[in-house]
């Protein structure tokens, strides 16, 4: 297929696919990471994953409102106001939801997966009746559009590269407070033990709120960041959670690390494939490549030793 | 409010007259019945619909839940309004249009349970719904078994044709043929890079985009054809790809959310729609909302109707559309296919000068209607419209600018010998 192309443009399209596949990739880890804390500390399926991205998707759109209404001239910083609100908001209704419901159901594992579902349908459709069933359009400052020009045929998106500079930051600040704070290690604690942590004195409960808002939040700036490159709509979060669970359990549910490792390979082949193939057979022979692989190591890529 | 009623001259009716005055433009475009020939109900109504003296009820069926909540709202509005001028006008055979609306909640097998409910326990009249083709699919063999009248309105793949359904958008060719002509004529595109989301719509109408191409477009050729799973949301391989390419044409059949994504996508990734040609058959104005209209200006788009389209019709549905839901609502090609439903049922009722469906059905094929906002239109003997194509092109504020439109009427053709 390459035989009519020059050299340069050969290159030009090489360096930008590699940009495809890191940019896929850095969306791949935001959009696992929320998710990945919740189920890997908490053992907690959280099927409405994709619905608390929205609610910071729309919570970006009314930011960017209000600030089109108000604040006109400071419209073009609008979206670091946005990621923080999204980050409250969403991390404040998980923590809501931790309280009203995913605490009653800790040793149910399997209801938590059906509550978290039907809380996903709520939310759905609380946000058709607030805000129509018709998707809205969030407006971007100037800058986040369009693309870099590196040289005279190499064009990089400037929304690609933003979304990977906030994955860096994020995953940055997601370790060190998993692994180096005092709260981190109250959290590691609760996993490994939980009986023991809370007899040497962790409050569990509280550790226990804290981290499931804390993925909840995760998931809201991942939602903001999402308005740039997808659609805000009342279902647009299913769109993610097949992605997300995929990503998740294949990089070993309670691994961070297992992850990131798992939103690289997966990326990297779906961006493959998908140039040489078409985008519906690059899905499939992705999902065929992890069913297998799964087959062979069940517990995904990485997988933390926990005492049971 | 007076408690002394006069006989004959009921309250709801009254209350009708009164909001009536607000739609008094489109009125006056309409024959008034008078209220001596009123015909009776056993007359009009052989086979026990719900037709009494002074109602007679039809369904509305359609998803207010549910993902395609999204689309199928705008149809609503329309085929809500429709029946409120109808009413506002004198109703159908002097009867005041009644509606029953059931919730698809876009799921098939509800649209097929509620749609014999609509027929069987609400003997619905006439039924205006569904928006997918895989619910119309579920819904047609109930209309085909309990016999009844399904009006729907979006643009599909054709391929089907029943006696119990009128079909207000185009069929495939309708859609297709004519945009390819035009961007083969004026911009002398020769190749085209064939994108769609996986299913059968984008696929089918790819199908004939092709043969049409190869077939019809002298020296033009298909250089890349392209299916994405529903809800797909990365397109930047592809974007390098069609990078690569080159194509003269990019030809667009993505639906839903994948849209969004694939338009913010492509600006972002340095495509200027200014200087590349996108035809999409699948973006209307409902759809621009969501992608903004700053990330498809410039792109075409080949549908029937736009709301900026210059008639006089079109000028009093766009302010009667806006007061009823809004300012900001915006009227899709989709939309608009479904204010006709209610209009094209009533115009064919009185030509049949019954509501039987079997009568209906018998009358449908010639009717005509001059107050449709895309112009006028007619049915043709295969249930489909008669209707123009046009090309709009995609302005930052969401709207589209009318750059072409077929001199006649296109002939509906569902099932199109050598595209298949």
């Amino acid at each position: 297929m390459f035989g009519d192309y020059s050299l340069g443009d050969l290159g030009a399209i090489f360096a930008m696919q590699g940009f495809a596949g890191l940019i896929l990739f850095s969306v791949y880890v935001l959009m696992a990471l929320g998710l990945a804390i919740i189920f890997g500390q908490m053992g907690v399926i959280n099927m409405a994953h994709g619905e608390f991205m929205i609610l910071g998707a729309y919570v970006t759109w009314m930011t960017s409102n209000a600030f089109q209404q108000y604040l006109p001239s400071l419209f073009p910083g609008y979206f670091f106001v946005a990621m923080i609100l999204a980050f409250i908001a969403s991390g404040a209704l998980g923590m809501l939801v931790e309280w009203g419901l995913i605490r009653h159901l800790y040793k149910r594992p399997l209801d938590t997966l059906l509550a978290t579902w039907g809380l996903s349908l709520i939310l759905q459709q609380a946000y058709r009746s607030i805000f129509g069933a018709r998707e809205v359009g969030v407006d971007l400052p100037e800058w986040m559009m369009g693309s870099w020009q590196a040289t005279d045929t190499i064009q990089i998106p400037i929304n690609g590269m933003f979304v990977m500079a906030l994955t860096i930051l994020i995953t940055i600040a997601v370790s060190y407070v998993l692994f180096w704070s005092r709260w981190g290690r109250q959290v590691r604690a609760v996993v490994q033990n939980r009986v023991m942590a809370g007899a040497v004195g962790i409050n569990t409960e509280k550790v226990d709120r804290y981290t499931f808002g804390l993925g909840c939040g995760i998931a809201g700036v991942a939602g903001s960041a999402f308005t740039m490159i997808g659609s805000t709509g009342p279902t647009a979060g299913q769109l993610y959670i097949v992605d997300t669970f995929l990503v998740v359990v294949f990089g070993g549910a309670a691994s961070l690390f297992g992850t990131i490792a798992s939103a690289f390979t997966i990326s990297q082949t779906q961006s493959t494939l998908e140039f040489f193939l078409s985008g519906s057979m690059a899905k499939v022979i992705t999902l065929l490549a992890i069913v297998a692989i799964l087959m062979m190591r069940p517990q995904g890529l990485f997988a933390l030793k926990v005492r049971k | 409010m007076s408690d002394e009623i006069k006989p004959g001259l009921k309250s709801p009716l009254r209350r009708k007259l009164l909001m009536g005055m607000a739609a008094l433009p489109a009125i006056s475009m309409l024959p008034r019945p008078s209220f001596a020939d009123v015909p009776a109900t056993s007359a009009i109504n052989t086979t026990g619909l719900a037709v009494t003296d002074s109602e007679v009820t039809v369904g509305i069926l359609h998803s207010v839940t549910g993902t395609m909540a999204i689309s199928e709202t705008g149809s609503v509005e329309a085929e809500k309004l429709a029946i409120s001028q109808i009413n506002d006008a004198g109703g159908v055979l002097g009867r005041k249009i009644k509606f029953i609306q059931e919730d698809g909640a876009s799921d098939w097998p509800t649209f097929a349970e509620k749609a014999k409910k609509l027929l069987v326990n609400d003997k619905c009249a006439a039924v205006m719904g569904c928006w997918t083709s895989a619910s119309r699919k579920a819904v047609l063999p109930v209309f085909e078994q309990y016999n009844g009248m399904l009006y729907y309105p979006t643009f599909y793949e054709g391929l089907e044709q029943s006696k119990n359904v009128i079909y207000t958008g185009q069929e495939a060719t309708q859609q297709i043929l004519a945009g390819l002509d035009w961007v083969n004529k004026t911009k002398g595109s020769k190749t085209f890079y064939l994108l769609g989301s996986d299913y059968i719509w984008p696929r089918t109408s790819n199908k004939i985009a092709r043969k049409h191409i190869e077939g019809h477009l002298e020296g033009c050729k298909v250089v890349g054809e392209e299916y994405f799973p529903l809800g797909n949301t990365q397109f930047n391989s592809v974007i390098n790809k069609i990078k690569l390419v080159k194509p003269d044409v990019i030809y667009a059949i993505i639906v839903g959310g994948s849209n969004v994504a694939f338009y913010k996508q492509l600006k972002a990734a340095g495509i200027d729609l200014s200087k590349q040609t996108l035809l999409t058959i699948s973006v209307t104005e409902d759809e621009i909302d969501g992608i903004g209209g700053e990330n498809i200006a410039g792109a075409y788009a080949c549908m029937k109707y736009f709301q900026s389209l210059d008639n006089p019709n079109n000028k009093v549905f766009v302010p009667a559309f806006k007061k009823m839901w809004g300012e900001k609502t915006v009227i899709g090609d989709v939309t608009q296919a479904a204010y006709l439903g209610p209009w094209l049922w009533k115009l064919t009722a009185e030509k049949a000068g019954s509501f039987d469906i079997d009568k209906i059905a018998a009358a449908s094929p010639g009717v005509e209607f001059k107050g449709a906002p895309e112009g006028y239109v007619r049915i043709h003997e295969n249930h489909h419209l008669w209707s123009k194509t046009r090309v709009g092109r995609a302005k930052a504020d969401g709207q589209y600018e009318l750059i072409y439109e077929t001199a006649d009427l296109v002939e509906p053709n569902p099932f199109p010998k050598g595209y298949q």
